[in-house]
């Protein structure tokens, strides 16, 4: 299975914008995605927006999105809005 | 609450939820979607985030002050414009000042002396009813308590002031995402409906709901399956007692009921007045422009403001001024009218004006006496009002105390206008609020005034703790040969000297007399040297209050001297109930009996001990036997210790072979269990091991050499070691077996103890079914401590398994060389009988409280096991290991 890995960046408004692009790009993906929130400190509301859309756009793609690196506070909004359940988690 | 409201309130419960259109239903979804999202992200916020948000959304409610206030009015028709502005800076300002030092994210409290700390958790979306009356400013104060807690809210607004409350709520918003708070963390719904309310109260993302409404709203709200907080109706009455001071309580009277024309539900209904001030009041009310109603003009009132046929105040009087009222009514009264006075002469539907009326009109009634205004109060009190709020006009403290033990409310104001004084931080300090809970008499799950705390799940996080153990004994303790010499020390005037028939004979009383001083009257007690009866203990009560003692001697085993125990305490504390003070515990810090500490006279204690042997010379416990009903009643304390141990060794040259065996054996398994059990400490396994270590090298001597006086002088050691090791580390299930089998078969105590010994060594060493929940060890160690008393003995092995197996043979083989029967067999006990013995014998074994320090928790069916390993004998651990079983 193809991997494309892909560094979230702590900046809001960057994260934002290449979650946009990589649900643009999902056409072309294959296989699994592996996004890392390493540098991710806060979810905002923007980033959880992306996220559902990209989870929407991964659904119907049929494509597995692995979230790494998640932080324990960043978790735990994710699993209040219920996004867990659609996404695979790895350290 | 209007009345027309309540009405429409009632069947808040039964409003269907079906008749919602798509749309709305998807409209309701979208908000509590948002109010989710918004709390998910709030979650992350420190409290210096939340505390800023807070800051700035506080300062936007004293902005808006006059604004809101100005709406509500127009929208509501009720109350006091000026008066609402004051409510909306309360709402803003005090209770931002409750809440701007409060952690209220992270930890919050640390007790570090317990090992606790506290963390917080928001609840989430809250549901949140607005009422009519307080529109604005319940708004604002939610919004505060909200984002200080991290939580998000829906509102539903009473629907005559949905308007004024979602302008309350966009400002509030505003601000608060303003300064960073996420998006959706309010929302008011647009004209909202009964349905609404009952769908979002049944929400699956709605976490909690906050009812400040009427008691329709309150019961649909507990009703719904969520967790709620709610308020109650208020029937505020007022004691206006003689000793108040008047001016400051008729004004004070005057600014509550008036203020926001009285739609305060805190406010003051019914002012119970003593009869020796009654006139004067009326007259200061009068002077400061209050209309004093008479008779003709109460029952007007009682006909027009309260709706005859539900009994309920009427919603057009509510908020309304009291000229307003009267105008329409047909009442004349001066133009600078602030308020209506009826009195009354009585509570209930007879006395229409006794029910709550959130207008600015005032019952009052005329007490004779104390007790009379008191019931009345308690009338008022309980005819719609019960749980809310009540106020005493007193400078008596006696008054106060009494007022509010017999007044069934949240809130109870002294000397202080109701209404404001019941939001709490202006007046008194109350915790500021605008929601009012009226515990269970109104329905209600508190009877706090709402704040933080209640938008909060606190979770707790415990340390283990490290409790503190002990080791006590008595503070003198002589030893070796003539130690009893040491009687000389201790001066009496009259001393009881508490012995058996015979050591009597013996001479043994001699001994100790030839050592007391030349003043000292010594009288002789002889009692039965069986376990302690009640009428033998009363005997020497007696006896002790005949000759004043100042000083008792037990010369004797342990029967004696526990006898001795029991006698003294009874002597110095005539009225303790031995019955209650043998009362079972699992820990003797938290026992619910206490022993007497107040004693009405001092007797010193000395116990001479003559068997080596029980140890009771320096125990804390004492056993008596109820003749009537067979019982052993176990006394322990550490007030019934002697005062002084002497082991002296000549005492016990004379012991016959099987007294030596069974008290040898006795004081070995009280070190053995002292070693294993879960009370256990270096200080008494220092005493525990050595104990072990001085009965096995010393018994064989002492009982095959009775004369070899060191056998003698390290067995007596050995008794009072092992004594002192169990008196603080307890003992285990081989005396609960022991004491059961024993006392249903007549068996020596160390003969049974012997008996089971073996096969409690190697069920204690197994892995255990269950483990006994202790919080003085930490693992399980037992196997481990009998593989260490191995080693001491030098037994060799060289696995934890091998200690053992050879403790137990080094075991069977001492019982062996004392001449003990190995089998309850042996003892000429038949199967049958023994079998048919066994359920009560595990009855009272499971009653004993020994077994409770045990390392391992004995199940029923154990001990069953154990009891049938004893019949058979030696061995019959050993064949179930070999054979594969799990022992017992």
């Amino acid at each position: 299975m193809t991997e494309t890995v892909i560094s979230m960046d702590i900046d809001e408004r960057r994260a934002t914008a290449a979650l946009q692009e990589l649900s643009d790009k999902l056409d072309a993906a294959s296989g699994k995605i592996i996004l890392d929130f390493a540098a991710v400190h806060r979810i905002h509301a923007s980033v959880l927006r992306g996220l559902e859309e990209l989870a929407h756009a991964a659904d119907q793609k049929g494509l597995a999105i692995v979230l790494r690196c998640v932080g324990l506070n960043a978790y735990r909004v994710l699993k209040l809005v219920r996004l867990t359940r659609r996404f695979s988690f790895e350290n | 609450m209007i009345a027309s409201d309540m009405a429409q309130e009632r069947t808040q419960a039964a409003a269907p939820t079906d008749s919602l259109s798509l749309e709305r239903t998807a409209y309701l979804d979208t908000l509590v979607t948002q109010a989710t999202t918004a709390a998910a992200l709030f979650s992350q916020f420190t409290q210096e985030e939340v505390d800023r948000i807070v800051k700035a959304m506080a300062m936007a409610g004293l902005e808006q002050a006059q604004h809101l206030a100005r709406l509500a009015v127009e929208e509501t028709r009720l109350g006091v414009m000026e008066d609402k502005v004051i409510k909306n800076m309360v709402a803003s300002e005090f209770v931002y000042n409750y809440v701007k030092d409060r952690r209220t994210v992270g930890v919050i409290r640390e007790f570090p002396e317990r090992n606790l700390f506290e963390i917080a958790e928001p609840v989430g979306v809250l549901f949140s009813l607005t009422p009519i009356t307080n529109p604005t400013s319940t708004v604002i104060f939610k919004c505060i308590v909200a984002v200080k807690t991290r939580n998000t809210i829906v509102f539903s607004p009473h629907p005559k002031a949905w308007r004024c409350c979602a302008e309350a709520v966009r400002i509030m918003y505003e601000t608060a995402v303003k300064h960073g708070a996420p998006e959706g963390v309010f929302s008011c719904i647009e004209s909202p409906t009964l349905p609404d309310n009952a769908y979002l109260m049944r929400h699956k993302d709605v976490a909690m709901i906050d009812a400040t409404g009427g008691p329709g709203a309150v019961k649909a709200a507990y009703s719904s399956g969520k967790p709620a907080l709610g308020v109650g109706p208020g029937n505020t009455p007022v004691y206006l007692e003689k000793t108040a001071d008047l001016n400051c309580a008729v004004v004070d009277i005057i600014i509550s009921k008036t203020f926001d024309n009285g739609t305060i539900c805190a406010s003051e209904q019914t002012v119970v007045i003593d009869d020796e001030i009654y006139d004067a009041t009326l007259e200061k009310f009068a002077s400061l422009g209050a209309h004093i109603c008479n008779e003709e003009e109460t029952d007007l009132l009682g006909r027009t403001v309260i709706d005859p046929q539900t009994g309920f105040m009427q919603p057009m009087a509510v908020g309304q001024k009291a000229t307003d009222i009267a105008r329409f009514i047909g009442l004349k009264v001066k133009p600078e009218t602030k308020l209506l006075i009826a009195p009354i002469r009585g509570v209930g539907r007879e006395h229409p004006l006794s029910v709550e009326k959130l207008f600015p009109v005032l019952a009052v009634y005329r007490a004779k006496s104390v007790n009379e205004a008191l019931r009345v109060c308690v009338d008022v009190n309980h005819a719609g009002g019960v749980g809310h709020t009540a106020i005493v006009f007193s400078r008596d403290d006696e008054v106060v105390r009494q007022f509010g033990e017999v007044i069934n409310a949240g809130r109870i104001i002294v000397n202080s206008p109701g209404s404001i004084g019941a939001l709490g931080a202006v007046y008194n300090d109350l915790v500021p609020t605008f929601s009012f809970g009226c515990g269970t008499g109104g329905g209600n799950s508190t009877t706090d005034n709402v704040n933080i705390y209640h938008y909060l799940n606190i979770k707790r996080i415990a340390r283990r703790t490290q409790n503190h153990m002990w080791f006590r004994v008595p503070n003198q303790i002589y030893f070796n040969m003539n130690a009893v010499e040491n009687v000389r020390n201790f001066p009496s005037r009259s001393t009881v000297l508490v012995t058996n028939p015979a050591l009597e004979q013996m001479g043994h009383e001699d001994i100790v007399r030839r050592n007391l001083g030349p003043d000292t009257h010594l009288h002789v007690l002889v009692i039965p040297d069986t376990e302690p009866e009640i009428n033998t203990i009363m005997r020497g009560v007696e006896e002790l209050n005949l000759y004043k003692a100042d000083q008792i001697i037990a010369l004797g085993g342990g029967s004696v001297i526990d006898a001795a125990k029991i006698m003294k305490l009874k002597y110095e504390s005539p009225e303790a109930d031995l019955e209650e003070l043998a009362a079972p515990f699992l820990d003797l810090r938290k026992r619910v009996v206490q022993y007497p500490k107040e004693k009405t006279k001092r007797v010193r204690l000395i116990a001479i001990a003559t068997t080596s042997g029980t140890g009771s010379e320096v125990t804390p416990f004492a056993v008596l036997t109820d003749k009537a009903s067979g019982r052993k009643v176990t006394l322990a304390d550490y007030s019934i210790s002697p005062d002084v141990a002497i082991v002296d060794p000549q005492f016990v040259l004379s012991m016959p072979k099987s007294l030596t065996a069974d008290t040898g054996i006795d004081c070995l398994t009280h070190a053995l269990e002292a070693a294993v059990s879960n009370y256990a400490s270096p200080y008494t396994d220092s005493n525990a091991m050595q104990a072990i270590r001085l009965a096995f090298r010393y018994l064989p001597s002492a009982f095959e050499h009775p004369q070899d006086e060191e056998a003698r002088s390290m067995m007596h050691n050995a008794a009072c070691i092992a004594a002192m090791a169990f008196s603080n580390a307890s003992l285990g299930v081989n005396h609960a077996l022991a004491h059961a089998f024993g006392a249903r078969f007549g068996v020596a105590h160390g003969r049974a103890n012997a008996l089971m010994l073996p096969h409690v060594i190697a069920y204690n060493a197994a892995v255990p079914a269950k483990f006994m929940p202790s919080p003085y060890t930490q693992g399980y160690a037992a196997n481990k401590k009998y593989a260490t008393i191995a080693d001491l003995l030098g037994l060799g092995g060289n696995t934890v398994e091998e200690k053992v197996a050879k403790l137990i043979a080094a075991t069977e083989r001492l019982l062996d060389q004392l001449g003990f029967p190995r089998s309850i067999a042996e003892l000429g006990i038949s199967k049958e009988e023994f079998e048919r013995a066994i359920p009560g014998l595990v009855k009272v074994t499971f009653d004993d409280p020994s077994w409770r320090s045990n390392p391992r928790m004995p199940l029923m069916k154990e001990l069953v096991e154990l009891f049938r390993k004893a019949y058979e004998g030696r061995g019959a651990s050993q064949r179930s290991r070999v054979n594969g079983e799990q022992t017992t």
